[in-house]
C-alpha cells in the first residue's frame, strides 16, 4: 500500500507543492470579494475601497437596525420565504407519494414534465406572469406572490421529495395497510416521520432559494412596505449607495446571516452534498 | 395539514404472497390522482397558465401603458426581433456569458477544485470548500454588491492591480468579463459539490492500478477518472447552462446591462423592453425565445437522466 502511495504523484514533492499553491490561490480568490463587505461594515463612513483604517465601530449596524431598513423587510422575507417553503413542501409530499409508490402512465408523464420544467428559465416566465397579474390586479399582493413562488419551486421540490420517499421501504407501509390503515394514514404516520431529514432538506432548500430571490418580488411587488429584503437592499443601494457604503455592507451581512447559518446547520447535520446528489445522480 | 378532508380510506386488499410488490394497491385510483391536485393546481394556474399566455401575447401588441386596445399582430414581434441588431447582440452576449461563466468557468474550476481536494487533510477541505460554498450561499444581490465593490475603482482588485499599474474601472472597460468572473465565483460551488460526489464513487484501486502501469496524472484523469464520471459531467453541464441562461439579478445590479449595451444579455434586454419601455408584447416574444432555448437544453437533460422505476 505504501509503495503505491509513494507512486501517486500527488504525494511527491514538487507537484504536492503545486497543488497547495493552486488551492491557496483558489481560497484567496474566493475570499477577496468578501473583504470589502467585512471591512466596510465595521468602519464608520466607509467608501467603496477596502482601505483599512483600523477604526472599529458598530455604528453602521446601529444605523440600519430600524423598522424601515431592516426589521420590516426581513420580516417580509421571512413571511414570503417561509410560506412559500411550507406550501411547496405540503404540495410536494402529496405529489411525491403516488410517484414514489405506484407506477402509472400518468405518473411517468408527470415526472418527466416535472424534470423538464425544472429547466425552464423562471426569469422568462416573469413577463407573462406580470401581464396576467396586472390584469387581475394581483400585483402587490403578497399571497399571490407566494403562490407563484411555490409553483416555481415545486418541480424541483417534487423531484427531491420523490427521491427521499423512495428510500422509505414499502414493507413498513404494507404492515400498516394490513392493519387497516388508509394511504393517507400510512403516509402521515409512517412515511413522513421516517423522512424528516428529507422534509427538512426540501424546506430549507426552498426557503434559502426564495430568501435570495430578487427578480420575482422585484417585478411583482411595487409597494416598499411589502417588499422583502432582497429587493429593499437593492433600492437602498441605488438610492443611498454613493454615500452609505458602510451601512449597505452592514445591511448585506445582516440579510445574508440567516441563510448562511441555515445552510451550515443543514450541512453539519447531513454531510456535504446530501441535498444535491439526489437531484443530480445521472 | 390534518384539516384537509381525507378521501375515504381505501379498502385494504390483503394479497398473501405478493406483499413485496411496489404496485400493490392500497389507495384507489381516484385517491392517487387526488394526491396530485395541490401540485397540479399550483403548477397549472401559476406556471402552465403564464406559459400559454406567453405564447398568445407574443403575437399581440400588448403594452403596459394600460391601452385597452390589444391587437393581434401575428408575427410582427418576431419580424422586429430578427431585424433588431440589439436583440442579436443580447443573444450573443448571453452565449458568451453561458459559455464563459458556466461551461468553461464553473465547470472546469469546480472539477479542478474537487480533484485537488481529494485526499487532502480535513482542514484544507473545510477551508477551501467552505469559502467556495460561502460564495454560493450568499444571496444574488449581496454577491453583486461584493463584486461591484471588488471591481470598482479604488476597490480591492484595483488596489492590488494598482501596484502593477493595471488600475482601471473594470465594470466600465470589461463589463462582460466582470459579470462572468462574478458568476464563476458565485456558481462554482454547485459544480464542485456535484464532482465531489461523483469522485467519491470512483474506486481508488483503479487510480492506483493505472499509476502502477506508469500512467501520468494527466493520463489517469483523461482515461480513468473522466470516463467514469462522464454522466455527472454531462448532467452538470446541462444544469448549470439552464441556471445561467436566465441570470438577471447579478448582471442587473452590477452593470444594468451597460455601459451602453455592452453587457446587455437577453434577460436584461427583455426586462428593459418590457418594464422600462412598456413593450410587453415584444418582451414576451423575447421571453418565448429564451424559454425555447431553455426547453431544448432541458429536453436533452431529461433524455440523459435515468429515471429509475419508470
Amino acid at each position: 500500500m505504501s509503495v503505491i502511495g509513494e507512486l501517486t504523484s500527488a504525494r511527491r514533492g514538487p507537484s504536492r507543492i503545486a497543488v497547495w499553491v493552486v488551492l491557496a490561490i483558489v481560497a484567496i480568490a474566493f475570499f477577496l470579494p468578501f473583504l470589502w463587505l467585512i471591512v466596510a461594515s465595521v468602519q464608520p463612513g466607509a467608501a467603496l475601497s477596502a482601505d483599512i483604517s483600523w477604526k472599529f465601530s458598530l455604528k453602521n449596524f446601529a444605523d440600519v437596525l430600524n423598522v424601515d431598513t431592516i426589521y420590516r423587510p426581513m420580516l417580509n422575507s421571512l413571511i414570503i420565504s417561509g410560506c412559500t417553503a411550507l406550501i411547496t413542501v405540503f404540495a410536494a409530499i402529496f405529489a411525491a407519494y403516488p410517484l414514489s409508490r405506484y407506477r402509472s402512465r400518468f405518473g411517468r408523464v408527470f415526472l418527466y414534465s416535472i424534470l423538464f420544467s425544472t429547466g425552464l428559465p423562471i426569469t422568462a416566465v416573469m413577463v407573462p406572469v406580470y401581464t396576467i397579474y396586472s390584469q387581475f390586479e394581483l400585483t402587490d399582493s403578497v399571497p399571490a406572490l407566494i403562490l407563484f413562488m411555490a409553483a416555481s419551486s415545486l418541480p424541483f421540490a417534487i423531484w427531491m421529495m420523490k427521491n427521499f420517499m423512495d428510500a422509505v421501504p414499502v414493507s413498513l407501509e404494507e404492515a400498516a395497510w394490513t392493519d387497516g390503515a388508509g394511504w393517507l394514514q400510512s403516509l402521515w404516520r409512517i412515511i413522513l416521520p421516517l423522512m424528516v431529514p428529507g422534509l427538512t432538506v426540501v424546506f430549507v432548500f426552498t426557503f434559502v432559494l426564495q430568501w435570495g430571490n430578487f427578480f420575482v418580488p422585484f417585478i411583482l411587488l411595487q409597494a416598499p412596505e411589502s417588499q422583502p429584503a432582497s429587493v429593499t437592499i437593492y433600492t437602498f443601494f441605488s438610492q443611498y449607495g454613493q454615500v452609505a457604503y458602510g451601512q449597505l455592507a452592514a445591511f448585506s451581512i445582516l440579510y445574508t446571516a440567516p441563510v448562511v447559518l441555515l445552510y451550515s446547520a443543514l450541512s453539519r447535520v447531513f454531510s456535504g452534498a446530501f441535498s444535491l446528489t439526489g437531484a443530480v445522480k445521472g | 395539514m390534518t384539516t384537509t378532508t381525507a378521501p375515504p380510506s381505501a379498502p385494504v386488499e390483503v394479497r398473501p404472497g405478493r406483499a413485496r410488490r411496489r404496485t400493490s394497491t392500497s389507495a384507489p385510483k381516484a385517491a392517487r390522482i387526488g394526491a396530485f391536485v395541490p401540485a397540479l393546481a399550483l403548477l397549472g394556474v401559476f406556471f402552465a397558465g403564464p406559459l400559454l399566455w406567453a405564447v398568445y401575447s407574443a403575437f399581440t401588441n400588448v403594452a403596459l401603458t394600460g391601452a385597452a386596445q390589444v391587437d393581434f399582430v401575428g408575427l410582427d414581434n418576431f419580424k422586429q426581433m430578427v431585424q433588431d441588431g440589439q436583440f442579436w447582440n443580447s443573444l450573443l452576449l448571453t452565449l458568451v456569458f453561458v459559455v464563459g461563466s458556466a461551461v468553461i468557468g464553473q465547470n472546469t474550476l469546480g472539477l479542478l477544485i474537487a480533484l485537488l481536494l481529494r485526499g487532502r487533510s480535513k482542514t484544507a477541505r473545510a477551508v477551501v470548500s467552505g469559502l467556495v460554498i460561502a460564495a454560493w450561499t450568499v444571496p444574488e444581490t449581496v454577491a453583486a454588491f461584493c463584486w461591484y465593490s471588488f471591481l470598482h475603482p479604488g476597490g480591492t482588485l484595483d488596489g492590488i492591480l494598482g501596484w502593477v499599474g493595471l488600475s482601471q474601472n473594470w465594470l466600465y472597460t470589461t463589463p462582460m468579463l466582470a459579470v462572468i468572473l462574478a458568476n464563476v465565483w458565485r456558481g462554482t460551488a454547485f459544480s464542485m459539490l456535484v464532482y465531489q460526489a461523483a469522485l467519491n464513487d470512483v474506486p481508488p484501486e483503479l487510480q492506483e492500478a493505472a499509476s502502477v502501469d506508469g500512467a501520468s496524472v494527466w493520463q489517469r484523469l483523461r482515461y480513468v477518472t473522466i470516463p467514469l464520471i462522464r454522466r455527472s459531467i454531462v448532467s452538470n453541464l446541462m444544469l448549470i447552462t439552464l441556471q445561467t441562461l436566465a441570470a438577471f439579478g447579478l448582471i442587473y445590479v452590477m452593470t444594468k446591462g451597460g455601459p451602453g449595451t455592452k453587457s446587455q444579455t437577453t434577460p436584461i434586454y427583455m426586462y428593459q423592453e418590457s418594464f422600462q419601455f412598456y413593450n410587453l408584447g415584444y418582451g414576451t416574444a423575447m421571453a418565448l425565445v429564451l424559454l425555447l432555448i431553455g426547453a431544448i437544453f432541458s429536453l436533452i437533460y431529461v433524455r440523459l437522466i435515468k429515471v429509475e422505476d419508470l
